[in-house]
């Protein structure tokens, strides 16, 4: 069959402006970002969102795009961060040579050597067994780093400082928007690697083994070595974050392979969307402000993620990106002035709820905290007495009526929702038939 | 290895064992190239079964299986597609998150050596492209191309799991019940199209629906219990008195009512 001759369509590529915008923009934003918020908070911020962008989109890489619940990926980021910042000891003490700059890729390469190591047992299993068996490496390198505090560090960790020789071209890597460049430079190659993996083979085929592993045995592909090379690439990939991790710290401990990191990885990516590629972008930047913001703001902080996540997992399972999507998709068939209200009714009793419970919370962290400073604290702007029947009683009840409130309006908005949609199929058969 | 045979696919004693139970006991079976052969027989003969085994699925617990001459028997599913051989399933096995399109092309890029390729865009593999587009279009599936494969109609999954099959390039096509569950005019629209896309390939099915059978194939393979009681054309399979009497005379007259009641 002569291809040339058969096919009548021509090839010519369209310049695709908006991915250039996209990504020009994303450029843009990480540029731009520690210019707007300059303070030293603010940049120690972005400088982790930065490093968690990369994390997430590796761990995506697994749960996302490969259907795999990888419950142990800091042991790949961590164990990253470690040889690392032991590389860059040996680099300060002069018996290595190295830039700083490429400190990060040793951690993808250790990243990488022990997703190798690992992931040829895990990927041999899918689905339950895979997790269990993450799980269990996990907890063995957590155990590990109690075990060999030569090189984990032990309690203290491990220490450095960034700061290596005479600065190249006036860089130093020690004023920390220096680093914040450096990780914002690897932030944007790494997500612009990440992304073109799901524009191969490889990446697609990683997709077919997700929705049916069975199948694509029948069609010529081995799903575990799609699985271990999925798994590779994303152990390299936590590990640059790693490394880009020990470089902002200077400072690696143990808890870094723990098992808390790795289950914000999965809570963040997932809050964030995993189905899209962009969720877990989303995900880094709320797992920083979770982490710096949220836990100054509220003791109870880990108490109010997890009613978060709850509540995504039950109602939102998209996570962020796939609410957005849903709506950017409402907003082009301009239909979202039908649901406005409802979003109003929902927002008005989320908050109820929100500020109900929290009240509640927060008086009971009160009581057990800092029972010393008297029962009474002081709750958005309001003083309650921890004590006091009507506190309890007023928060009690605009809690159960806001519950009540939110459901109702929650059954109205899936009422209008599903409406729009048929609306929105009905208007797309109607294009298509024209 | 061994010189060229003159069978596509042989099966010599294949047996299996579940536990105590012997579903297949020892088939025989030599289909040459480019031959049709419908398999037929009473629920429960082990015809399905008698798929997974060829195809991969499970390891039979003895005997031979042969593919073009070279034995497949204990080999991995991808192992024995890779050597020329594919199937589909009674149940639509699809990639229900990707499009139609993806769902073709992911059959494709193998066979067109792409393998674990990450090194390479998707969009620049042209030659992949352009047949998985002409694959849509002989599937007929050309403007559905980028629907999610889960939103498919029946009729329409059942044309994408035999593109999916088929689209490898594979010489020996194994069809579970393609036309299962598809009303009368589906049916025949679809023998159509499979006798279109496995033009020039051995092509063995299950079916039960008797109008397909006799439309389809050059010869008929009769299992019952697990072993093949006749293998010849469809006039002489009619008239084998064994097959009379262990099958046809009930169950095919049983199956053809049953074939008309569900039409």
């Amino acid at each position: 069959m002569s291809r040339s001759l058969s096919t009548p369509h021509y090839h010519f590529k369209p310049y695709n402006v908006g991915r250039w915008l996209v990504w020009g923009l994303f450029a843009l934003v990480l540029g731009v970002s520690p210019l707007i918020w300059t303070s030293s908070l603010s940049q120690t911020m972005l400088s982790q969102m930065g490093i968690g962008i990369i994390a997430c989109l590796a761990y995506n890489v697994l749960l996302g795009q490969g259907g795999m619940l990888s419950f142990g990926h800091a042991v790949y980021s961590g164990l990253g961060s470690f040889l690392a910042i032991h590389t860059l000891n040996q680099v300060s003490a002069g018996q290595l040579s190295l830039p700083v700059s490429l400190v990060p890729l040793v951690g993808g390469l250790a990243g990488l050597f022990f997703a190798a190591l690992f992931g040829y047992v895990s990927t041999k299993k899918a689905g339950t067994p895979f997790a269990m068996i993450t799980l269990g490496l996990g907890e063995l390198i957590w155990s590990m780093s109690l075990m060999l505090p030569e090189f984990f560090g032990g309690e203290g960790g491990i220490s450095t400082n960034r700061v290596v020789g005479p600065p190249v071209m006036g860089i130093s890597f020690g004023p920390q928007i220096q680093v914040y460049y450096l990780i914002a430079i690897y932030c944007f190659v790494c997500t612009a690697a990440l992304f073109a993996l799901t524009r191969t083979p490889l990446g697609r085929m990683l997709n077919a083994v997700r929705d049916n592993p069975e199948r694509v045995e029948f069609i010529g592909y081995d799903t575990q070595w799609v699985r271990y090379l999925a798994f590779m690439i994303s152990g390299f990939f936590a590990g640059v974050a790693g490394g880009l991790g020990a470089i902002n710290f200077e400072i690696v401990t143990a808890e870094v392979v723990g098992a808390a990191r790795s289950g914000a990885y999965l809570l963040f990516t997932f809050l964030g969307g995993a189905t899209f590629f962009f969720g877990p972008i989303i995900g880094a930047v709320l797992m920083v402000l979770a982490g710096v913001l949220l836990s100054e703001l509220t003791k109870a902080w880990l108490l109010y993620l997890g009613l978060i996540f709850l509540f995504m997992v039950m109602y939102a399972p998209g996570g962020f990106a796939a609410l957005i999507m849903m709506n950017l998709r409402v907003a082009a068939f301009g239909k979202l002035r039908q649901l406005w209200t409802a979003y109003l009714g929902l927002a008005g009793a989320g908050l109820g709820m929100l500020v109900g419970g929290s009240a509640m919370i927060e008086m009971v962290y009160h009581l057990q905290l800092n029972e010393a400073l008297g029962p009474q604290l002081v709750f958005m702007g309001a003083t309650l007495n921890a004590h006091g029947v009507d506190a309890w009683l007023g928060a009690g009840l605009l809690l159960l009526v806001s519950l009540g409130l939110f459901e109702l309006t929650r059954r109205e908005f899936k009422r209008q929702w599903d409406q729009t949609q048929e609306e929105i199929e009905k208007e797309i058969k109607r294009r298509e038939a024209l | 290895m061994s010189q060229p045979s003159e069978f596509a696919l042989e099966l010599l004693d294949v047996r299996k064992r579940f536990g105590k139970s012997e579903i297949i006991r020892g088939a025989q079976l030599q289909v040459r190239p480019g031959e049709r052969v419908a398999i037929i027989g009473p629920n429960g003969a082990g015809k399905s079964t008698l798929f997974n085994l060829i195809s991969g699925r499970f390891a039979p617990s003895s005997g031979e299986i042969r593919l073009q001459g070279q034995r497949i028997d204990g080999l991995k599913p991808y192992e024995i597609n890779r050597r020329g051989l594919s199937r589909s399933f009674q149940v639509s096995n699809l990639f229900t998150r990707l499009s139609v399109f993806e769902n073709i092309r992911c059959a494709l890029l193998w066979s067109m050596g792409h393998r674990y390729a990450f090194w390479r865009f998707l969009a620049d593999l042209e030659d992949v492209n352009e047949r998985a587009e002409q694959l849509l279009e002989m599937l007929h599936l050309d403007k559905r191309r980028d629907v999610l494969a889960m939103n498919l109609t029946y009729a329409e999954a059942r044309a994408l799991e035999i593109g999916i099959t088929i689209a490898g390039g594979s010489s020996v096509i194994l069809l579970d019940e393609p036309t299962a569950g598809m009303s009368k005019s589906e049916t025949k629209r679809f023998i159509q199209l499979i006798r279109q896309v496995t033009e020039g390939k051995t092509l063995l099915t299950v079916e039960h629906d008797m109008g397909v059978v006799f439309g389809l194939a050059d010869k008929i393979a009769v299992l019952v219990y697990g072993e093949v009681i006749a293998f010849d054309t469809p006039e002489a399979v009619r008239a084998n008195a064994r097959v009379q009497e262990a099958y046809l005379g009930s169950v095919l007259a049983e199956q053809q009512a049953a074939g008309a009641h569900t039409a």
